[in-house]
């Protein structure tokens, strides 16, 4: 399933068991900054390869503060031997955000700031993976007034590549399709001017949402519980932000139970988009950037406008006096004229 | 030189000539607005009806309301009528002055006007488009007609303060005479093509136009409506002139010219009739439908006129000389919007009426064209006859 | 006073005769023999589900803006200055059907006919084609066109006539046009039009039930190459009764028939010039010397 979240044939798998049969398991260094630890949780809800799976065979997860059995020193001498070790081939994924102000006081480990900390992994990895929107952009530690200096990994790291996954939380399958993908083929996915892997990202919410049909058709839920909603119809009015967001959610859901916002009746928030997620209030409409026809069809006897009565009526009273003041002028120069000449003969 | 020709400065205007400067003045902030917001927020003009006021009336029945020159020239160097000669240089102004301004209604009209220059590409000609022919003939025709009227004004700037202007009218003066045959030759034949191919633009129109008024003859219509048209401004413009500038009517030659004018009602009637019983649209004709009734309006203002001018009695006195003269000009009138408005109907619900800023652009330009008229007539040598001071009235 | 009004109705009748009929008994003006490269368009009323999919394809090849900006969705209701094709809907005693509007790319249009520079000209394969570098915005193919296809843009001070074109930039990349590229169900098809023609009389023929016995646009106004199949009859569609005559010919015949060659204007202005040097000199000899 997750080599098919990035297109790669079913043959791939294959060649991912060789490469980990071949005893070379790629390191993987978790970083944890500004987080919820949501990402992780949303990676525990895989089965295709379930967490276990991926972190006993196909990847070596050398560090990862939530999973991770050591503590403390141990846990720091870990990720700098891994490091070390395995320069230019490990994978960094960052989870969480990163604060920038006064020096990034705001989240230390291990007496380090977390800037210290990415830059120094960063630097030496063979690909950076920010998982969720929180690293991917700043997320929520980010929203205004952001008085930490929250930003995201491709912030920071300005003269890496980043892959971002933003989400709150990313959908894991994406996350894997990548890592995957790496692993197997050492490259990584085309990504959007964001840094998203188009394979998940091109397109938005609404272009795949199944309650397309009621946009189309001007179905809609007008407030939360009403007719509308129970029915199911669209949630473009209580602010969806379906029509601005680029996400796979509509077809690759959560929890492995096709769970996802609008399909228990909240419209989308928006989460993996910088300019809306926490930005934008939940429940504000937003424009429709590409707009399509409705399900409803013009008749081939369209009805057209209408004349202006303003304009009838100029016209009328204009005409109408011209002819009048002709003939009355008229009328005068007979008056103003002698009596013609009877016998006058009319000559050229 | 005529010795009764001259210019009439000291004529004073009436007060509602005031009307007609303001609405000029509101023409132009109209048409300024035209050119910055584009047609649709100015006009009712749609692609049902892509031609409408603009077209229809200043442009078609404004030069056919010009085609008094036309009509002149045609007794007066054609016909070897020289006693109608005193109202070639006044036709000659109204001419000039529609035909310019009839110019200034397409420039208004066109949507692409910077493009105009390239009616003259002639490697890109269409010779199967009847509107490149009406738009190089009138284009010719408008040089030409302010060429046939510039003797007034080499007159006048002969005796003129400015070194130049009576440099000019030195120089002008041989030229213009050697030449002026052809020009005039040139200004009887251009109108004979552009104002028949007005009525031929529409021959395309084979399903949106009235089959009452849909015909091969309609350039031929058109042509005699206009020559009845142009006789009938003649007069109308004369009659006007003549009180306006306090001088006598110059009765006995509206009044034979009255004479013409029935003729060519008659002739123009025939071969409506004609058309339309060969075409076997005589049922249609009196069905007494909307448009059954719009052609026999048509008929009758065509036939009132005639009727009126039948008897010498009429035809002498300017009254009925005048009334006359505005029905002939309201039939051809009539007609034109006939045929490019009224009953043309392109179907699938389409409906115009001019808008409020088309109304106003379209009066202002008539205002225009008064004004113009006014103007030129007291400058320059235009108008003969006697003056008021000189005859007892 | 009589000899005057002869007089003036013998010169009316030299006029009249002149110009009504310097036309001697004229051949109207030939058929356009149809090219072999013809493409053509066949719609199959029959097999459209009314998905739009042509619209929004028609958009985004010919880059053209959405009908309303900021409304949620792109709805015209006909042909605009903005919208090149558009599906509309026929519910009626004689059942539904969906329907595509667009240039029909007559054999012999008459937009090109009236068209003074050739701003409207057939291009490659027939294609009825629109050069806004030659167009002065004159509105003449509006009045003309019988299909009333081609639209204006009204509310641009820079208008331009927007039609279809069927995608000739796509052609010339050889693809087909954008519709028949995105179409499911194969309801808008390209083609050459002999093909496409011989296809839908195939198609009425083995299923005559479904259809209208007649392929619109075989020989309508002169026929065109883009062609419609239908279970309803055409004119609920808008497609309307036109004859087979192709629109330009009377327009041409008379005109050409007047001025072919320029024999008669140029007669008429020898003989013109003739009557005002003989009347000019008379008028000199007279003794009235006038200044015209």
């Amino acid at each position: 399933m997750a080599a098919a979240a990035v297109g790669l044939p079913a043959s791939a798998a294959r060649k991912m068991v060789e490469a980990v049969d071949h005893g070379l398991k790629p390191s993987v260094i978790w970083l944890s900054f500004q987080e919820c630890t949501g990402c992780t949780e949303s990676l525990l809800r895989t089965s295709h390869p379930g967490l276990a799976d991926l972190i006993l065979d196909v990847i070596s997860l050398d560090y990862h503060e939530a999973l991770c059995a050591a503590a403390g020193e141990q846990a720091e001498a870990a990720r700098r031997r891994a490091i070390e070790e395995h320069a230019g081939q490990y994978v960094c994924v960052i989870e969480g955000a990163i604060p920038t102000k006064d020096g990034g006081i705001y989240c230390r480990i291990g007496g380090r700031t977390a800037l210290e900390i990415v830059k120094e992994t960063a630097r030496r990895a063979g690909a950076i993976i920010a998982i969720g929107s929180c690293a991917s952009f700043g997320g929520v530690p980010s929203a205004d007034p952001n008085p930490t200096g929250a930003k995201g990994a491709p912030h920071v790291l300005k003269d890496r590549r980043v892959v971002t996954i933003p989400g709150c939380p990313a959908n894991p399958y994406t996350f894997l399709g990548v890592v995957l993908q790496f692993v197997t083929f050492g490259t990584l996915p085309a990504l959007d001017e964001w840094g998203r892997p188009l394979f998940a990202y091109r397109r938005t919410i609404h272009e795949d949402c199944p309650r397309r049909p009621h946009f189309d058709a001007g179905r809609f839920a007008e407030t939360f519980g009403d007719e509308g909603h129970r029915r199911g119809y669209c949630l473009y009015k209580l602010g969806c932000k379906g029509p601005q967001t680029h996400a796979p959610c509509a077809l690759k859901r959560f929890g492995e139970v096709g769970a996802w916002p609008i399909g228990v009746g909240h419209p989308c928030a928006g989460c993996t988009e910088p300019h809306l997620a926490f930005r934008v209030p939940i429940h504000t409409t937003v424009k429709i950037e590409h707009p399509t026809p409705p399900s409803t069809f013009p008749s081939t006897a369209p009805e057209r406008g209408k004349v202006s009565p303003v304009a009838t009526g100029i016209a009328g009273l204009v005409g109408g006096a011209l002819l009048g003041a002709g003939f009355r002028w008229a009328r005068k120069l007979d008056e103003e004229e002698s009596p013609p000449e009877a016998s006058e003969e009319v000559s050229s | 030189m005529n010795p009764h020709v001259h210019a009439l400065p000291e004529a004073t205007l009436p007060r509602s000539f005031r009307l007609l400067r303001i609405l000029v003045g509101a023409g132009v902030v109209m048409m300024l607005w035209r050119f910055l917001a584009g047609l649709g927020a100015t006009t009712a003009l749609n692609d049902g009806y892509p031609w409408g006021l603009w077209i229809a009336f200043d442009v078609v029945t404004g030069t056919a309301l010009a085609c008094g020159g036309y009509a002149i020239a045609i007794l007066v160097y054609v016909l070897n009528k020289g006693a109608y000669h005193p109202l070639v240089r006044p036709a000659l102004v109204t001419s000039a002055l529609g035909y310019t301004l009839a110019g200034l209604a397409i420039v208004l009209d066109v949507g692409r006007y910077w493009n105009l220059y390239k009616v003259l590409y002639v490697w890109r000609w269409n010779p199967n488009s009847v509107l490149l022919e009406v738009a190089l003939c009138i284009m010719a025709y408008v040089v030409v007609l302010w060429i046939e009227l510039s003797p007034a004004f080499l007159e006048r700037w002969r005796q003129s303060a400015s070194r130049a202007l009576r440099w000019i009218s030195q120089k002008g003066d041989p030229i213009l005479q050697r030449a002026l045959i052809w020009i005039i030759a040139l200004g009887i034949l251009l109108p004979t093509m552009h104002q028949s191919s007005l009525g031929s633009l529409l021959l395309i129109a084979t399903h949106k136009l009235h089959p009452l008024w849909h015909t091969p003859l309609l350039p031929l219509l058109f042509l005699i409506s206009c020559i009845a048209m142009g006789y009938a401004v003649v007069v109308f413009e004369s009659a006007l002139s003549s009180h306006l500038f306090h001088r006598r009517v110059e009765k006995r030659m509206l009044a034979s010219l009255s004479s013409v004018m029935v003729g060519v009602l008659l002739v123009y009637l025939i071969a409506r009739f004609a058309d339309v019983v060969v075409r076997g649209q005589l049922a249609a004709a009196f069905r007494f439908d909307g448009y059954s009734l719009l052609f026999l309006v048509e008929v009758a203002l065509f036939l009132a006129p005639a009727l009126m001018l039948l008897s010498r009695r009429a035809r002498s006195r300017s009254g009925s000389l005048f009334r006359a003269a505005m029905l002939m000009m309201l039939a051809g009138a009539w007609y034109r919007f006939d045929v490019y408005l009224i009953a043309f109907n392109p179907g699938r619900g389409w409906i115009y009426f001019p808008s409020v800023p088309e109304l106003v652009i379209s009066m202002s330009i008539v205002a225009l064209e008064i004004l113009g008229y006014v103007a030129i007539v007291r400058r320059f040598p235009i108008l003969g006859g006697l003056t008021a001071a000189t005859v007892e009235r | 006073m009589t000899m005057n009004r002869r007089a003036l109705l013998k010169g009316l009748g030299a006029v009249g005769v002149a110009t009504a009929t310097g036309a001697r008994p004229v051949t109207a003006r030939s058929r356009r023999p149809v090219a072999e490269d013809a493409v053509g368009m066949l719609y199959d009323a029959t097999r459209c589900i009314g998905c739009k999919t042509c619209m929004v394809a028609c958009r985004r090849a010919n880059h053209l803006p959405y009908e309303k900006p900021g409304h949620p969705w792109d709805d015209p209701v006909d042909l605009s200055g903005r919208t090149k094709t558009v599906i509309q809907r026929y519910r009626g005693r004689e059942g539904q059907s969906y329907m595509k509007r667009q240039c029909l790319h007559c054999l012999d249009p008459a937009c090109v006919s009236v068209c003074m520079i050739g701003a409207m000209h057939k291009s490659e394969g027939g294609i009825v084609a629109y050069d806004p570098d030659r167009c002065i915005g004159c509105r003449y193919c509006q009045v003309a066109c019988p299909f009333d296809v081609p639209r204006f843009q009204w509310d641009s001070p820079t208008p331009k006539i927007v039609k279809c074109e069927m995608c000739r930039h796509l052609l010339a990349r050889g693809r087909r046009p954008a519709c028949c590229e995105v179409c499911p169900t194969g309801a808008v098809q390209f083609g050459k039009r002999k093909a496409l023609l011989a296809e839908a009389k195939r198609r009425i023929a083995r299923h005559p039930d479904r259809y209208v016995p007649k392929v619109y646009g075989e020989s309508d106004a002169g026929g065109t190459q883009v062609l419609y199949l239908s279970s309803v009859p055409f004119e609920k569609l808008g497609l309307p009764h036109l004859g087979t005559e192709p629109i330009p010919r009377l327009s041409e015949t008379v005109q050409h028939g007047i001025y072919k060659g320029f024999i008669v204007p140029a007669a008429l202005y020898v003989l013109i010039g003739a009557a005002v040097r003989r009347h000019h000199r008379q008028r000199s000899v007279d003794g009235r010397k006038e200044e015209t």
